[in-house]
């Protein structure tokens, strides 16, 4: 075993037999197993670990668990590392490395130390009053504020590590298993409730892990007997779940708890590894027992690395076995400071006094540290400390008996560590967030739950126990409670019987006087905010609590102010003079310590951030080299490539064929919604624009439909399949919120209609096939179907057998080509497309995607939801008047249509453009203007909504929404690019075959 | 993380529904004979109130129904629910 | 009003810093005022000096109910763009990103807006339309606006991920080169103590209970503090509009809703400049501190609660890991809401209402910091004069009953 200096010779919970071996800024360390990184860092003597955010002053280890504001390093490297990480909550495993973080060239010698030199230039906010001339200047000065700021570093590469997530139910939730959970979910389990019991340490316990149980007895054995039993005790109960290394972070609503359980963080890591898991908890009833957060003291020049909490120190000795120093002094306000002076004694630490700031110190506490032989210096306070990267001494002076200055002789006390007590805060962080109401204790000094406004209770020190006994019997009650409201009334058990000293009462001691003026007293460790900061707030007119954090940035470091807070309210109500209540406080906001945005996200990352939709055809397209592009969560063919050809060379290829020959177009992405019922035709008479109800049975009718302000929300193709029974098709990516739609109004609007509606999109694979010879190719896989123009005309509908599938065979067309959708069940998709390509090959059939689609019609004009409009443009823009029945009563949008700005007849409509060179293709989205000027601003008079290559025209077309565009037709308009102008002509949209002549080709 | 009971599935995470905005909006029959005013008055304007509120909304990842709620819109407590067809419930102590 | 720079730091830090005056006084209310503006926000506070500034009407009060910025200023992301589609709104938006420069130099507080540049990305073909429309239409209102392809994202921002690998690929950005961020809550105490100088009473904990009115006319208000009389008030208080609509007794086209953000732990800088994705739905920033800002979408319910659920900040962090998988191993340090009043087409409301002399301003949902100067200045300018600024015609609440709206559903499909 290597030596470590300050492990005590025994005790503590550490497995001595393990040793550990782990680097700290490269120098390599040992610890045990057992350790965090901070214990074994103090078992090494190493105080200093990281540097302040502002002044880059050093820093120690100032706690012992996630409220540390101060030891803060960097874990790890590369793409596994974690900035910011608390040394205090790190476990020590074998390897771990860590580094100071904000401080260059080294931790000792930092070169920005010199920022401190320069504290009187950089009181809080001088950042709001200068760096701003000359005003070009501020992005330089920025640059170089930004370098400075910022603690760790973010990881460099894609995390190798994993994330789940899981969904948990219970009876009662209860956070924090010191004595007061513990006892709390014993309780309630013992009654028979379904329990979770999480816990943010290593080691379920709490407070009595770092408890030696010297002048506490419970029941006939120690504090440690107790807990033993306990946990043994819980482990046997099957609906109890024990979590601990999971931080309950945050509170919402309907009494939902975030927890985050960290499954590999003390382990070695392996790519792959589960790191850590979220708990999203629903609890009929939470018991919050998270305990209390010690107050540091706000004295002069407390900030020096050794100078660190009582409590902390206390633990340091007992449940880790290392000495925080060799010679201490310990500084409170209240009683719970000796025991921490009495353990350390006892452990050989030679305590030099204890500096108690109140007058009359004589509780049970006090006299146990006199017989042990403890100097007691009541009434006294600590005027100053010295030491750069330790303290090395500090100066006692008496206070006056007005208890606002100090008097006599100053004594100076060599010591290589302060332990330091400002009183205990109830750790109200999770109650608050629940929205509980806080009320203020005057004799502690700080806020406790008030009146709870969700299904939640506070036992223990983070309610208002500051002994053991109340904590055990106020968790019994809370158990027990909390099991019969959820109607568990099982097994009842008693809190033990509990012995020890009584506590004093503490005296709020918020800026401990000092003899120097202008000395600077920390309030906010990590940010560097002293009392005067908050002073100087105050001076300057930031009254109010939150702006006083937000100017002087107290409290809003890593940690949020988990020592600090309090004290800075106090200061800034004394400086107020307004009562504390009075000032409020900032308000608590989740999380309670920081979550891994990892942990949040799970595994909704990759292939499974969203999921993919693809058709029964998919794997053809893939094999034949298709493109691809998103629509909504569909991949769709967007063409073809052939050999080396580009996508222009490929798209003009399918678009020809498909009007020379026949092309075959995967169009099962279309929405498809089976809407039956004796009222459909009524329904969709109401949510089209046309009329419905003489649609004859096997006829398919083209429909708008509005919102019910009147602009365009989606296009389809209704067929009726019955006189109850239509299907109704949408576009790609509205097919949801149709349905959802069309939901709305039957049961919120018109629920006396009887329609029902079901999605059938995946139900069936649609083939679209057109072209002059798709006649010819549908006839060699259809010889039972009837498929001459007179008997199967254009928008009708015909069930039959395609190459040997039963089909539903729709004569419709979005190419302005004959053309067939062939609808099979999905599981026959792939089969019918295959017969299709291998009967085509005859005809020189050919696939086209999404690409060559577009064009196709837009040469034939017809325009896109989503594209030619955009949520401002009625059918009337679009030329559409002719499906507008104004006759029929009323349909959704239908007054919209009559407002004074929807009649205007310089509304943008749609047009065709065609450029003066029929080589150039506008780019879609190019802006239009009647007159160029020389320079912006220029008045646009519309846009161009689709724009492609024709090769069947041979020349470029563009649809475009131009103000009063159909009053144009023939004008020259501009296109005005960053590099060019391109003139256009307004044109008819329909580009090709105005008369529809091939349609009945 | 608001809790809806569904008044088919019981009590759910809010993420399975779907808002559907203020309830009790009267869709204008004859709106023809009404001008421009009224039917912005019922296409935008809204109650938005800080207090009581009542509510449409539709179980989307469950049973696709739509129902009433009647909620605080400071706490976001949920006071009751009820169906389409029901008229708005009272509620004690309250005033909408 | 005291001047600030680095000589009066440096004079002030002889004296340790115990000579500072007060940013601005904490006056009680006197019985009236020329106008009174109802909402100690960024955008009251702004109009408030534009009225002083501008327009010679120094006898105003703002009252507050709680205190100077704490609503939507300062809980929002803090981004400054003016790249939207319609004209109407190009011109408002870039008339307050021409405020912003200089803004620090005109207030004598350093609201630190930084140019770092707006990225939105396209994820598809339909992203890539709409992107292109945006910014040629930004182009010809005289906006800087450009188009970047996929290469060029990773050349302007190289920790986004643009490999094929992800769900929905980066296709292509605009890029606003002005466009940035700035401190929130230096903006709000800037114009504060600028308007205090001017005279204006800044009156805080101050809540209006009532709207007092002589027929269509407005006289005052009832406050916590007592009664205020004006025959002008502006009400600038965002989520709580339709609350002092309904004390007016008239109905507005909004919704209020919960609106969540978030910030990571501080690090040393990474990124550089605003990105945000309409389609994965997320934008990020970082902070002179070194925090990852980071919007997340509304709840879809109307609240006032300041909460939303969890949900949201989960699809929110699922989409910036998704374009910034480095990312993954940051922590979520503080995450809280704000009340967001939305409009239907995603335009704010300025201008004058049913009752003579109160005027609102309200609907700017999720973008109304960038606009903060511009709508103060605005705003004062039709309070000044009785008829809107121009600028804000376009804005005025009969739009909802012609329907001329003015849909930024495409620019504002993010919150920002």
């Amino acid at each position: 075993m290597r030596r470590q200096r300050f492990r005590l010779p025994d005790g503590g919970r550490v497995d001595r037999a393990a040793e550990v071996a782990f680097s700290f800024n490269g120098r390599r360390y040992f610890g045990h197993k057992g350790d965090t990184l901070a214990s074994a860092l103090l078992a090494n003597g190493v105080h200093l670990v990281g540097r302040s955010f502002k002044y880059h002053r050093p820093r120690g280890i100032f706690g012992s668990g996630s409220e540390e504001p101060n030891a803060l390093v960097q874990l790890g490297a590369g793409p596994r590392t974690d900035p910011n990480m608390r040394a205090t909550t790190v476990e020590l495993f074998e390897g771990l490395r860590a580094t100071s973080q904000n401080c260059w060239p080294s931790l000792r010698f930092d070169l920005r130390g010199i920022n401190d030199r320069f504290s009187a230039l950089l009181p809080a906010g001088f950042y709001y009053k200068t760096f701003m001339r000359p005003a070009r200047l501020w992005m330089f000065y920025e640059k170089h504020i930004r370098k400075a700021a910022g603690l760790g570093r973010a990881p460099d590469g894609c995390d190798p590590d994993r994330y789940e997530q899981t969904h948990a139910h219970c009876d009662v939730l209860v956070i924090g298993a010191g004595p007061a959970g513990l006892a709390a979910a014993q309780a309630a389990g013992a009654a028979g409730a379904r329990v979770i019991l999480a816990d943010e340490q290593a080691e379920l316990g709490g407070s009595l892990l770092s408890e030696p149980g010297r002048h506490i007895q419970v029941g006939d054995g120690t504090p440690a007997d107790w807990l033993g039993a306990t946990l043994a005790g819980l482990a046997g109960m099957d609906e109890v779940t024990l979590l601990p290394r999971t931080t309950a972070f945050g509170y919402y609503a309907d009494n939902f708890v975030g927890l985050l359980e960290r499954v590999g963080d003390h382990l070695p890591g392996d790519d792959g590894m589960l790191r850590q898991r979220l708990w999203k908890v629903r609890a009929k009833q939470v018991i919050l027992a998270t305990g209390a957060i010690e107050r540091s003291l706000v004295f002069a020049e407390n900030d020096r690395p050794g100078i660190m909490l009582a409590g902390a120190a206390r633990t340091y000795v007992n449940r880790y076995g290392v000495a925080p120093g060799s010679r201490t002094v310990v500084f409170t306000n209240n009683d719970s400071a000796y025991a921490a002076a009495l353990d350390m004694a006892a452990a050989g630490v030679g305590v030099e006094a204890v500096v108690d700031l109140r007058n009359q110190v004589e509780g049970d506490w006090p006299r146990l540290a006199r017989e042990a032989g403890i100097p007691v210096m009541q009434g006294h306070t600590i005027t100053g400390t010295r030491g750069r990267h330790r303290v090395s001494a500090v100066s006692v002076m008496r206070l006056n008996d007005a208890g606002d200055g100090v008097a006599g002789d100053v004594r100076q006390l060599k010591c290589d560590s302060v332990a330091m007590s400002g009183g205990w805060s109830p750790a109200v962080h999770l109650f608050s967030q629940a929205r509980g109401a806080l009320t203020f204790d005057e004799q502690e000094g700080t806020f406790r739950p008030g009146e709870a406004m969700q299904a939640v209770r506070s036992v223990g020190a983070c309610d208002d126990a500051a002994r053991l006994a109340d904590c055990l019997s106020a968790g019994v009650e809370a158990g027990r409670s909390a099991a019969l409201d959820v109607g568990c009334d099982g097994a009842q058990i008693a809190a033990p019987a509990v012995g020890e000293p009584a506590l004093g009462p503490m005296q709020p001691a918020w800026r401990a006087p000092s003899d120097r003026k202008g000395v600077r007293m920390f309030v906010d460790f990590q940010n560097d905010v002293t009392a005067k900061d908050l002073d100087l707030a105050v001076r300057e007119g930031y009254h109010s609590i939150e702006h006083v954090k937000r100017y002087t940035t107290t409290g809003m470091g890593t940690d949020q102010g988990k020592t600090g807070n309090v004290n800075a309210l106090a200061i800034v109500a004394q400086q107020l003079g307004a009562e504390i209540p009075a000032v409020g406080v900032t308000t608590f906001r989740a999380p309670y310590t920081p979550v891994t945005f990892g942990a949040i996200t799970g595994s909704h990352v990759r292939g499974l951030f969203d999921p993919v939709r693809r058709t029964p055809m998919h794997d053809w397209h893939v094999e034949q080299g298709a493109k691809f592009e998103d629509v909504g969560q569909w991949k769709r063919a967007w063409y073809y490539p052939r050999g080396e050809e580009t996508m222009r060379q490929a798209v003009d290829r399918e678009v020809k064929a498909a009007r020379d020959g026949v092309g075959i177009l995967d169009y099962s992405t279309l929405g498809k919604i089976d809407i039956r019922g004796p009222d459909a035709a009524e329904f969709l008479n109401r949510v089209y624009t046309n009329g419905w109800k003489k649609l004859g049975v096997g006829r398919c009718r083209y429909g708008v439909m509005l919102r019910d302000d009147g602009m365009v929300m989606d296009d389809g193709v209704t067929t009726r399949l019955g006189e109850n029974h239509f299907l109704m098709t949408t576009t790609t990516g509205n097919a949801a919120s149709v349905l959802s739609w069309l939901e709305e109004w039957l049961q919120t609007e018109w629920p006396d209609l009887k329609v029902y509606c079901t999605s059938v999109t995946e139900q069936y694979a649609t083939v679209s096939i057109c072209g002059p010879k798709a006649r010819d190719l549908l006839a060699g896989l259809a010889p039972d179907m009837t498929l001459d123009p007179q008997n199967f005309r254009h928008m009708s509908m015909q069930e039959g057998t395609v190459a040997g599938i039963a089909a539903r065979v729709l004569r419709v067309s979005f190419t302005g080509e004959v053309g067939f959708e062939i609808n099979v069940p999905s599981r026959y998709g792939r089969a019918l497309w295959d017969a299709l390509i291998a009967e085509g090959e005859l005809h020189g059939i050919t696939p086209y995607g999404t690409e060559a689609m577009h064009v196709l019609r837009a040469e034939k004009g017809f325009f896109i939801a989503g594209q030619e409009s955009d949520g401002t443009v009625t059918p009337l823009d679009l030329g559409m008047d002719w499906i507008v029945n104004w006759t029929k009563g009323d349909f959704i949008g239908r007054r919209s249509l009559s407002r004074s700005d929807t009649v205007r007849d310089d509304r943008k409509q749609l047009v065709g453009l065609f450029t003066s060179d029929p080589e150039t293709v506008l780019d879609e989205g190019t802006q239009i203007v009647a007159t160029v000027k020389d320079k912006p601003p220029m008045d646009m008079i519309g846009h161009v909504t689709s724009s492609y290559y024709s090769p069947n025209l041979g020349r470029s077309i563009a649809m475009a929404m131009i103000q009063g565009g159909r009053g144009r037709k023939g004008e020259t308009l501009y296109a005005p690019m960053p590099d060019k102008v391109i003139e256009v002509t307004v044109t008819d949209p329909i580009f090709f075959d105005p008369d529809g002549q091939r349609l009945n080709g | 993380m608001l809790l809806i009971p569904c008044p088919w599935c019981g009590e759910r995470d809010v993420h399975e529904f779907h808002c559907g905005g203020e309830a009790h909006i009267t869709r204008p029959a004859g709106a023809d004979t009404i001008d421009d005013a009224a039917w912005a008055d019922y296409l935008f304007m809204r109650q938005n109130p800080k207090g009581l509120y009542y509510e449409r909304w539709n179980h989307a990842h469950g049973c696709r129904k739509w129902f009433h709620v009647v909620r605080d819109t400071v706490s976001d407590q949920i006071l009751a629910v009820y169906q389409m067809d029901e008229a708005p419930p009272d509620i004690p102590g309250r005033s909408s | 009003m005291q001047k600030y720079s680095i000589f009066s730091l440096a004079r002030n830090a002889l004296s340790r810093h115990e000579n500072w005056r007060e940013a601005w006084r904490s006056p009680e209310p006197k019985p009236e005022y020329d106008v009174v503006i109802v909402g100690g926000g960024g955008h009251g506070l702004a109009t408030a000096y534009y009225l002083a500034k501008e327009h010679g009407i120094t006898n105003v009060a703002v009252v507050e109910k709680g205190w100077l910025g704490g609503g939507n200023t300062g809980r929002n992301t803090t981004i400054v763009r003016s790249n939207y589609l319609w004209d109407e709104s190009a011109g408002l938006y870039e008339h307050s990103l021409k405020l912003w420069e200089g803004l620090s130099q005109k207030l004598n507080f350093n609201v630190m807006f930084s140019q770092r540049g707006v990225l939105n990305l396209a994820h598809n073909l339909h992203d890539l339309r709409e992107l292109s429309r945006r910014v040629n239409a930004n182009r010809l209102n005289g906006i800087d606006s450009e188009i970047l392809d996929a290469q060029g994202v990773k050349d302007f921002c190289p920790l986004i991920d643009t490999s094929l690998t992800l769900r929905y690929p980066v296709l292509g950005a605009s890029l606003q080169r002005r466009g940035g961020v700035a401190r929130h809550d230096a903006v709000a105490w800037g114009f504060a103590r600028a308007a205090d100088a001017l005279g204006v009473d800044i009156i805080q904990n101050c809540e209006v209970t009532g709207i007092l009115r002589d027929g269509d006319a407005v006289q005052g208000l009832e406050t916590s503090r007592g009664t205020i009389k004006a025959n002008k008030v502006g009400v600038v208080v965002a989520g709580h509009c339709s609350v002092l609509a309904n004390m007016a007794g008239f109905r507005l086209p909004i919704e209020s809703h919960p609106l969540q953000a978030l910030v990571s732990e501080p690090v040393k800088p990474v990124l550089d400049c605003v990105v945000m994705s309409n389609a994965v739905h997320a934008y990020i920033s970082q902070s002179d501190k070194g925090e990852l800002v980071i919007g997340a979408g509304i709840d879809s319910y109307v609240s006032y609660s300041q909460r939303g659920g969890f949900d949201v900040v989960e699809d929110t962090l699922h989409a910036v890991v998704e374009l910034f998988p480095m990312f993954s191993r940051m922590r979520m340090l503080r995450q809280w809401g704000g009340i967001v009043d939305v409009c239907p087409d995603a335009s704010p409301i300025i201008g004058k209402t049913p009752v003579q002399g109160l005027y609102f301003n309200c609907g700017w949902g999720t973008g109304g910091f960038k606009a903060t100067p511009g709508s103060g200045n605005v705003f004062a300018h039709t309070i000044a004069r009785d008829e809107p600024h121009p600028l804000n015609a376009p804005f005025a609440l009969d739009r909802f009953t012609s329907g001329a709206l003015i849909d930024e559903h495409g620019a504002a499909a993010v919150a920002h």
